[in-house]
């Protein structure tokens, strides 16, 4: 066990457990934060996949900007354990057989891929460092990178006329 | 076995973690005193004056009063996040000193010591963002204190923290094309030999500034506690330490924005011209390394000095004009600036 | 509309131009009206250490007076606490026993004599009623107190020092006005 597998592990359970308190928590409050905990961790995995860049743009997009976002929206509906709203028990069935559906797919692309030949890299390989991350979207994956960025400008330039439209 | 490994490592990071935050504390301390001699000093009055020789114990003893006053914990707040409102703001101004450079690599005892926390690739990147997470200080303490105006200042804060890193990341990326790296280190160096970034990115300075006294809060942007026309802000229901906590914060992340500011634009430790490598071969790399750390002190200093001279001057923004200053100015400004210096670059290159 | 002065501006409601909006002209200008108020001199006055002289028409607190041999001038005619707008004087008046003629001046005096000061207002009309120069308003003021009790000032408060027994506190409460006005 070497300083790595420590954090590794620490972070593992980290992950798991913040993930969990996101779904069980009663206050909406307290689910976003325990998701930007969740962030936090898997930003610490992909640090020590010695992907910094990736790491902290994780952060930076959606612990700094998106979950500021959902705490916004949160703290002005005033959502309580008390107001919330009494789901109807078909709902809840469905809920569970969807969730139980991904679940099955993951288990059975999990077990397809040969995932005991590979093992994370940790502290090697150098994809996710901002120069070689940078090369390879724009040589690459240039096309794919583009039209991502074409989703965008349209998801922006329909946010403008959404919020223009009450004038 | 990773204990043994490099214990020298260890203890070096820990010193210097140690070394770093206590320096910050105690100059965002007098940061206060400052604030308020050079407060007087502006409105011809004296200042503080009377606790030690021209009142240089002042801060001691404002602290020490924090420290007295009754902790007050309102009924129906939640407790826990009301506890970690204010922990979390100082912790995110404290943590963006570890990629600073403080000065140069010292030689101690034959082991040298690089006077950097951490010299990550991303550096400037790290402080964008645990910048970010300064937000959830103000929203965790203005939310937990269960009270309208304190969730409401929140509100102002964080969308007026959100608005303007913006322009700043654009600022930034413009910095970035120059200097090609991230690295805080080799920022530095680049601009040790030559001219400072300032003169390749004056339009990406100004907005760098102007973003961040927003981010600080500062005036002529301190809308999240615009004490004598709103109110007190998000830490309305906060007293004593936990309050203190939260103005100590305001005042690091002033100090520690001042360090970023002077080491992008104003080329850090280097001591201006001075050819540094040369005075280092006749003094010692020690008594450089001491040098070029009060080169960067004085050149923070003049920033702070800066932001106070500002805050006395010139009156709060409404609110509806800060958020057209941010989106309809800075942003139209940092992209423009952000291409013409892309085309530059560009075109020096071939 | 008619101007008054020839000085009166009117208000220019111009929309202005772009150089005018960037501020930055003004700004700089702000700035530099501050920054050289860094430089000027202090007014102000470190207060317990220097003290800044009375006007010689200042009402402060009230002073019992004494003639030269050291009597009371005082014969509690109670003129005072007539004249006195805000009822802030009481006074008891006694007759001079055989062997205080060097006590009191008259044959009548005031055996208790009381200024309430937070009613006074100061106005200075005691003063100008008496008709014996007995009592006067010097160069100081009430200093803070707890208590109610403890801004009735009796006597002992008022009288002034004896001018044969200690004659520099008698100088020194006498101030510059009384000088002035004996003289």
């Amino acid at each position: 066990m070497n300083a790595t597998q420590i954090l590794f592990w620490f972070l593992s359970g980290l992950t798991l457990f913040s993930a969990i308190m996101v779904v069980i928590s009663k206050n909406p409050v307290h689910s976003v934060l325990w998701l930007i905990v969740t962030f936090f961790a898997i930003s610490g995995h992909y640090i020590l996949l010695n992907a910094q860049f990736i790491g902290i743009v994780n952060l930076i997009v959606y612990a700094g900007a998106i979950m500021v976002l959902f705490l916004f929206v949160i703290m002005l509906m005033n959502l309580n354990a008390h107001s919330e709203p009494q789901k109807h028990k078909w709902l809840k069935l469905a809920g569970i057989l969807a969730g139980g559906c991904l679940m099955l797919v993951l288990v059975a692309a999990l077990k397809t891929a040969d995932q005991n030949k590979m093992i994370a890299q940790t502290q090697e390989g150098n994809i996710g460092l901002i120069e070689n991350l940078g090369k390879a979207l724009f040589t690459e994956y240039v096309v794919p990178f583009e039209i991502s960025s074409v989703l965008f400008l349209s998801a922006m330039v329909g946010a403008v006329v959404i919020g223009k439209k009450g004038d | 076995m990773f204990l043994v490994v490099e214990w020298q490592f260890i203890v070096e990071k820990l010193v210097l973690i140690v070394a770093v935050v206590m320096i910050s504390l105690v100059i965002a301390m007098y940061e206060t005193y400052m604030e308020r001699k050079v407060a007087a000093f502006l409105q011809d009055r004296r200042g503080p004056s009377r606790a030690g020789p021209f009142g240089i114990l002042q801060p001691v003893a404002d602290g020490l009063k924090l420290f007295m006053k009754e902790e007050i914990i309102p009924n129906n707040s939640n407790k826990f996040l009301f506890i970690l409102g204010p922990c979390l703001a100082m912790m995110t101004a404290m943590m963006t000193s570890a990629v600073i450079p403080w000065g140069g690599t010292i030689d101690f005892f034959g082991y040298p010591v690089s006077l950097q926390v951490a010299d990550i690739n991303i550096g400037i990147l790290f402080i964008f963002g645990v910048v970010s997470m300064g937000v959830y200080g103000i929203m965790i303490g203005g939310w937990a204190s269960n009270n309208k105006f304190s969730l409401i200042a929140a509100l102002r804060g964080a969308s007026q923290v959100i608005s303007y890193e913006l322009p700043m990341g654009l600022a930034l990326i413009a910095l970035l094309m120059v200097t090609g790296s991230l690295k805080m280190s080799v920022i530095v160096g680049q601009q040790a030999d030559s001219w400072y970034n300032v003169l390749y990115q004056p339009l990406g300075f100004m907005i760098f500034f102007v973003c961040a006294l927003a981010e600080c809060n500062r005036t002529p942007f301190d809308l999240p506690e615009a004490e004598n026309e709103l109110n007190f802000g998000y830490h309305q229901e906060y007293s004593s330490m936990k309050l203190g906590f939260y103005l100590f914060a305001e005042y690091i992340n002033m100090f520690i924005s001042s360090v970023v500011m002077s080491t992008l634009f104003f080329g850090g430790y280097d001591i201006p011209f001075i050819n540094d490598v040369n005075l280092g071969h006749s003094i010692g790399a020690n008594w450089l390394a001491v040098l070029q750390a009060m080169s960067l002190f004085f050149k923070t200093v003049s920033f702070i000095f800066l932001f106070m001279w500002i805050r006395w001057t010139i009156p709060r923004f409404r609110y509806d004009q800060l958020m057209n200053l941010g989106w309809k100015t800075l942003i139209p400004l940092s992209l423009i600036n952000m291409l013409i210096t892309a085309v530059v670059v560009l075109w020096l290159k071939k | 509309m008619q101007l008054l002065t020839n000085r009166a501006q009117l208000v220019d409601r111009k929309p202005m131009t772009f150089i005018e909006r960037l501020y930055l002209w003004n700004i700089a200008k702000g700035m530099i009206i501050t920054f050289s108020h860094l430089f000027k001199k202090k007014p102000t006055i470190n207060y317990p250490e220097q003290k800044r002289p009375f006007s010689p028409v200042f009402r402060g607190l009230h002073i019992l007076n004494r003639d030269e041999e050291g009597r009371e001038r005082c014969t509690a005619c109670g003129l005072c606490a007539v004249a006195c707008p805000a009822e802030a004087i009481t006074m008891e008046a006694a007759e001079r026993k055989n062997g205080e003629e060097n006590l009191y001046r008259e044959e009548k005096y005031a055996a208790r004599y009381e200024i309430n000061m937070l009613r006074c207002i100061f106005c200075g009309l005691c003063e100008e009623a008496c008709p014996k120069d007995a009592i006067y308003l010097s160069e100081t003021f009430a200093p803070a107190n707890f208590q109610r009790k403890g801004f009735i000032y009796g006597k002992p408060d008022l009288l002034i020092p004896h001018p044969i027994e200690k004659p520099e506190e008698y100088k020194k409460a006498l101030g510059n006005r009384v000088v002035r006005e004996v003289q």
